[in-house]
């Protein structure tokens, strides 16, 4: 494996990302699946970084689901998406930061619709005017929150406690990164690094002292894929995806796998419990599970804010393994404590507990 | 009526199709300069090892080209760029890294073709796995008497790739580079002789095997050396942890997906119109076909013409060939420019 052929492609999918001023949209999922995930991007970017993030509670769903689902029809979703554009046009930003892969890929497609077919632009503002009196620029950059970890990412390192090495070595964790379909596949000009050797996740990972895997089937799909989950009877389509992975990824001996999709990191979160139920197997070592981390969720750690507080006890396979090698303190005891003090009811069947 | 010795004639090329034409032009009587920007002339026929479809010896056709050009009528320039050219009057003013030619009564592009970068294609991982290799690398294998890996031990399964960067919308190359399949013939049948216990397999779209004695060629690698010959574009290429190649295929004509492991994948990397080619298309106003060649004046009856009179194309500047039609294109080139210098109507329209 060649590094420097890498790094040529890296070179050739640079994304122009903004170093301050975001409108975030938030993701429908990711606050039930990883609820620490947004609320730590926020308090990071703003608190830890000193950047401008603004959010308005008005915005909606993208309605990508039921765009992706064949019930919302394209006209529908780009005058959804032109509102989210006005809002941010209302406060006078122009940098939107996407918290969701899917809407990511929403935005970019509409956007690249836009350029190609500038009458359907044009039939969107009417369409949103007529609906809801209002009026948009079509924003300068469209950015995945991934993106701006990224770009953050050595501001990050520099503030590591617990950096991604097994504390009692020094050995680099070895990692699993996992890019969402939606965040290059459709347009690789507008993922860094492009599509076939992402550089997103495998940047932070590198600036936080790990080591990116690189398994032969590293670019195959999680499976989580809309019509898979949406339909009960393709459930199985998906988890042999993600199996699939699982297998091919297995000799490598991942401590954590990092994804930037909702959809990948709940379902290769989720599936090792399914397969674990069903087949009694599991893909780390010492018939442990690998943990599957948002890219939040990771910075945190590294910068030693509670395990708790960024959620990772919220994931089926849980991270205890992970943490210890970091040499992360915990108390076991205080996983599952609510904000008012009071203990909820833990989960479960969880991996690694 | 001037003597052809009054004649200056510039090509700008010295492989298969400027030599060519420069030995011929001389024959007439014509003086020629002929500048390449390599350090020697042949251009890429310098690195074939042998040739399809009679494995004549790359080095036996590297000789009738030297044999060409060695005329005292002939000057060659070699480590030689162009800096530009313009017209004045019937004259062409060249002007090279070099210094100033002296004035040419036509030029004859000759400027062939650029190999096709496979890092454009990621998802086959040239340059980044370390067995993933170009049909010229695979060519100079040969010429070293030996086909290893990179763990320098011989491989036990071979796949060759066919099409990269042709007939591919995605890298914007609709066309066919025409001479890639029966080269991965060529080159599996070769394998095959030097490593009798290696599998190869050929993996296409189609098989273009348009010239004499290739079909024949075809069989044979199927009859008598048993070469795998799977319909379907590899769809990418990882290595796993053994530092094997792992390659997904689409098998169109059994209708499944196959995955196999090999230990050096092959690419057959097509051609593009070159980058001097082009630089040049832009200083004199010449047309590119949508294809990114050089556009002829008339696709039957003048494809040795360009737009601009007294500027003249041989060889794969215009498309994708072979050494065979390369040569015929750039000896009718000859009779393009030897009618052109004689015409008394020289303002005629090409």
């Amino acid at each position: 494996m060649k590094l420097e052929g890498k790094k040529r492609i890296w070179k050739e999918f640079q994304k122009e990302i903004p170093d301050n001023h975001f409108f975030f949209v938030r993701s429908c999922i990711r606050q039930s699946f990883f609820p620490g995930s947004e609320q730590f991007l926020i308090k990071m970017l703003r608190e830890e970084l000193g950047k401008d993030i603004f959010e308005d509670p008005r915005h909606t769903t993208c309605t990508g689901i039921g765009y992706h689902g064949d019930v919302v029809p394209f006209d529908t979703i780009q005058a959804v998406v032109a509102r989210h554009f006005a809002l941010a046009t209302e406060y006078g930003y122009r940098d939107i930061l996407i918290s969701c892969v899917t809407s990511f890929g929403i935005y970019e497609e509409i956007i690249e619709t836009w350029k190609h077919f500038p009458e359907t632009l044009e039939k969107t503002r009417e369409n949103l005017y007529k609906a809801t009196k209002r009026e948009f620029e079509v924003p300068r950059t469209i950015l995945h929150t991934s993106d701006a970890v990224y770009k953050f990412k050595d501001e990050i390192a520099a503030r590591a406690r617990y950096p991604l090495v097994d504390h009692k070595t020094g050995e680099p964790l070895k990692a699993v990164e996992h890019i969402g379909c939606h965040y290059s596949k459709m347009f690789p000009k507008y993922g860094v690094g492009g599509a076939e050797f992402p550089h997103t996740l495998v940047g932070m990972i590198e600036s936080w002292g790990g080591e990116v895997i690189d398994y032969p089937e590293r670019r195959h799909c999680c499976g989580f894929g809309f019509r898979q989950y949406l339909v009960q009877a393709n459930r199985g389509y998906s988890m042999s995806n993600s199996k699939k992975k699982f297998e091919s990824m297995e000799p490598y001996k991942p401590e954590f796998v990092l994804a930037n999709c909702p959809g990948c990191t709940m379902f290769m979160d989720k599936w090792q419990y399914t397969i674990k139920e069903q087949e009694g197997k599991t893909y780390g070592v010492n018939g442990q599970g690998i943990p599957v981390l948002t890219y939040e969720e990771l910075a945190g750690l590294v910068m030693g804010f509670s395990p708790w507080d960024l959620g990772v006890q919220y994931h089926m396979v849980q991270s205890e393994p992970l943490l210890d090698k970091m040499g992360i303190p915990y108390d076991k005891d205080k996983k599952y404590i609510a904000k008012d003090g009071s203990k909820m009811a833990a989960p479960k069947n969880l991996i690694n507990a | 009526m001037p003597e052809q010795k009054d004649k200056h004639i510039i090509i700008i090329g010295a492989g298969t199709a400027g030599c060519t034409a420069a030995g011929q032009l001389a024959r007439e009587g014509y003086r020629v300069s002929l500048i390449e920007k390599d350090g020697k002339p042949g251009g890429k026929v310098n690195n074939w090892y042998q040739l399809f479809p009679d494995r004549r010896k790359g080095e036996e056709v590297r000789e009738f080209l030297m044999g060409e050009i060695d005329n005292p009528l002939i000057s060659i320039n070699l480590n030689t760029d162009i800096d530009s050219i313009v017209k004045k009057n019937s004259k062409y003013l060249v002007t090279t890294t070099r210094g100033v030619m002296p004035p040419a009564d036509a030029i004859l592009l000759a400027t062939g073709f650029d190999l096709f970068n496979p890092e454009r294609k990621e998802e086959y991982g040239y340059g980044i796995y370390n067995d993933v290799i170009t049909s010229v690398e695979l060519e100079e294998k040969f010429s070293s008497g030996s086909v290893l890996t990179s763990k320098g031990t011989p491989p036990k399964r071979v796949g060759i790739v066919h099409c990269v960067g042709s007939r591919d919308e995605k890298v914007g190359n609709f066309h066919c580079s025409k001479v890639c399949c029966v080269t991965a013939v060529k080159q599996a049948i070769e394998i095959r002789e030097m490593l009798p216990a290696t599998e190869v397999f050929c993996f296409y779209m189609d098989m273009r095997m348009f010239g004499p004695y290739y079909e024949e060629l075809y069989r044979e690698a199927q009859e008598k050396w048993g070469v795998n010959f799977i319909r379907g574009k590899v769809s990418e290429a990882s290595e796993n942890i053994e530092g094997r190649l792992l390659v997904k295929v689409e098998d169109t004509l059994a209708g499944k997906p196959l995955k196999m492991q090999v230990d050096l994948l092959v690419l057959m990397i097509g051609m593009e119109n070159s980058l001097s080619g082009r630089r040049i298309a832009e200083d004199l106003n010449l047309k590119i076909g949508m294809n990114g060649f050089f556009s002829v004046a008339d696709n039957h009856y003048g494809n040795n013409r360009s737009n601009m009179k007294g500027v003249f194309y041989a060889g794969t500047c215009t498309a994708a060939m072979n050494i065979t039609d390369t040569i015929s294109h750039a000896r009718a080139a000859v009779v393009e420019i030897s009618s052109y210098l004689k015409s008394s109507e020289r303002e005629v329209e090409v």
